[in-house]
């Protein structure tokens, strides 16, 4: 009875598991098929022979190296400047003492109900001002800091006890050095999760991108996917190869680093 | 240990040359981001959309007035977005909520390769909505599709997904409760951490059955966790958007029937460059999450004694 109930439980998770994997899977199979095998019905479950061409296909006609450079540029630059500002204002709010410290804080908490999607209207007017529209660093710079992480990290700050900072402070060491040389390695855990956060928000972004550039040589994956499958046409087995192109660092990231992503997210959720 | 604030001398309540640059200093770079890109914005939004007859180029404007709010509250496009993104919410929040429910139950106990089962529920949730929107084309695609294969062997007739209007919603139901079960989940799974498992031993010494113990005394101490859990994806939900753009190659639906508010909003701004009633539906989305944050704080400060 008991065996049964277990294998049940079993059963039901496996097949859950497969319809949420099943899209990546059906992503992969698709796009090592022939463009005469991918439109078949019954579809075959696997490719007949594997073919790759779809991904030579996908990088020659078009820029999909360029795409993925300025992912990669654009995910590192924003990680680097969400830590580097969270790192210091998370310190101020949690360990420098100045007058209204706590109220400004909560107030600034109240801003983190803003939805992104209202702000794109004035930071896109900011950004033609700043002759920036089209750039790379336009993809940067609004996302430099974060209500959010600053909370996260305020918080693991605060959990760190007073006499370890008393005692540095004893020693001689400035706010600034009990800063890098205590907290940040103390903190590393919480630092790693803030920046995978980061990380999978600005590798996934697609409204801004859509918005702040319109050439190819400064679009990032997700819109140059988009791009792509409006130029192209609907081929699918290619399509499925430029999508792949897309989702396997994420998912590379993911099954590496599962941990902290998952305590990241249950703290609230993923911002997007 | 020291208490906290016990070295706090009189001057530190002080606005004095020290309390101020040292703290500047290491919140200038953070205020500064946070300035530009996100609250002057906001204030810059809410006042456009109050703006009569504004020229985006001159920056000039004849009056203020609600006409932007006029303008939205009788397009059809907008009212379109709204009943579409408040079923897409009606949908797809409890369908996904009950669903992670009890993967998440399941996930909970005590089960072998649980790393294996966690990585294939969560990873929707890092994945590009984009890319693998485009999956999801394909697999609703009416010829060639995995989906209307699968029908067919139940013996249902092919479903034309997403060219026929009726079943653009559904088809984007569909493909937005896949992608919230990931995040549902590991938020429901952090409420099951808070919960002591003593509660349920208790009750099993006391013969209690299995399902008399999860739904009353596992569910009620995961009620809080669930509203919360519930309320930050409405939120979430209210901004369906980017999911259009591959599904339906950028259009609201295959017949311009699938609005939703960030798809109007989007519009309006970046396609008809109409900033007024742009800004003035940007300032509804933020009202609508604002009630929800609400609701959420009330949630958070009454369950606060679990």
């Amino acid at each position: 009875m008991k065996a049964l109930k277990k294998a049940i439980l079993y059963l039901l998770l496996t097949i859950g598991a497969g319809i949420m994997v099943l899209p990546f899977l059906w992503m992969i199979i698709s796009s090592l098929k022939t463009a005469a095998e991918v439109n078949t019905t019954p579809p075959t479950f696997w490719p007949e022979n594997l073919v790759f061409e779809n991904y030579v296909y996908a990088f020659q006609s078009a820029p999909f190296g360029t795409y993925f450079l300025n992912s990669v540029i654009v995910t590192a630059a924003c990680v680097a400047c969400i830590l580097f500002t969270t790192i210091l204002a998370a310190f101020a709010f949690s360990r420098l003492k100045f007058p209204g410290r706590d109220l400004l804080f909560s107030m600034l908490l109240s801003f983190m109900m803003i939805p992104f999607e209202m702000l794109i209207i004035t930071n896109y007017t900011t950004i033609v001002e700043w002759g920036l529209a089209n750039t790379l660093i336009a993809l940067i710079i609004p996302f430099t800091c974060s209500i959010f992480y600053t909370y996260i990290l305020r918080n693991f700050f605060l959990s760190i006890p007073d006499s370890l900072y008393y005692s540095a402070r004893v020693d001689g060491a400035s706010n600034w050095k009990y800063l890098w040389r205590v907290m940040i390695p103390l903190a590393r855990p919480s630092l790693i999760t803030v920046g995978l956060l980061d990380a999978i928000t600005c590798w996934n972004s697609f409204l801004w991108t859509m918005i702040a550039t319109d050439s190819q040589s400064v679009r990032t994956l997700p819109f140059g996917l988009y791009a792509f499958m409006s130029a192209s046409g609907i081929r699918y087995e290619r399509l499925m190869a430029a999508a792949t192109i897309v989702v396997v660092p994420m998912i590379l990231l993911f099954v590496c680093c599962r941990k902290s992503i998952v305590t990241g997210v249950s703290r609230g959720g993923l911002k997007g | 240990m020291m208490k906290r604030g016990a070295f706090k001398g009189k001057d530190d309540e002080q606005l004095t040359a020290r309390t101020f640059w040292e703290p500047a200093g290491y919140l200038l770079p953070f205020m500064l981001g946070l300035a530009i890109f996100t609250i002057y914005p906001f204030i810059n939004v809410i006042l456009l959309s109050f703006k009569e007859g504004y020229n985006a180029i001159s920056g000039e404007f004849s009056g203020i007035g609600l006409s932007n709010y006029q303008y939205i509250l009788q397009d059809a496009n907008f009212l379109n977005g709204l009943k579409n993104t408040s079923l897409y919410v009606l949908y797809v929040v409890p369908i996904a909520t009950v669903l992670s429910l009890l993967v998440a139950s399941m996930l909970n106990s005590d089960i072998k390769l649980k790393g294996l089962f966690q990585t294939c529920y969560f990873l929707p949730m890092v994945t590009s909505i984009t890319a693998i929107g485009l999956v999801w084309k394909w697999l609703y695609n009416y010829d060639y599709g995995l989906i209307n294969y699968f029908l067919s062997l139940l013996g249902v007739e092919a479903i034309n997904w997403l060219n026929n209007p009726v079943f653009n919603l559904p088809a984007l139901i569909i493909y937005g409760i896949w992608n919230m079960i990931p995040m549902t989940i590991i938020l429901l799974l952090a409420g099951y951490q808070n919960i002591n498992p003593q509660y349920a031993v208790a009750a099993r010494v006391d013969g209690a059955k299995k399902g008399t113990i999860f739904f009353r005394i596992t569910l009620p101490l995961l009620a809080p966790t669930l509203g919360l859990t519930m309320i930050i994806n409405v939120i979430y939900g209210s901004k369906v958007f980017t999911e259009l753009f591959p599904l339906f190659n950028g259009k609201p639906g295959s017949a311009y029937s699938l609005y939703t508010v960030v798809y109007y909003l989007y519009d309006m701004f970046y396609v008809k460059w109409k900033l007024g009633p742009a800004a003035a539906s940007a300032v509804i989305l933020f009202l609508i999450v604002l009630i929800f944050t609400i609701l959420q704080l009330i949630i958070q400060r009454k369950w606060k004694n679990y």
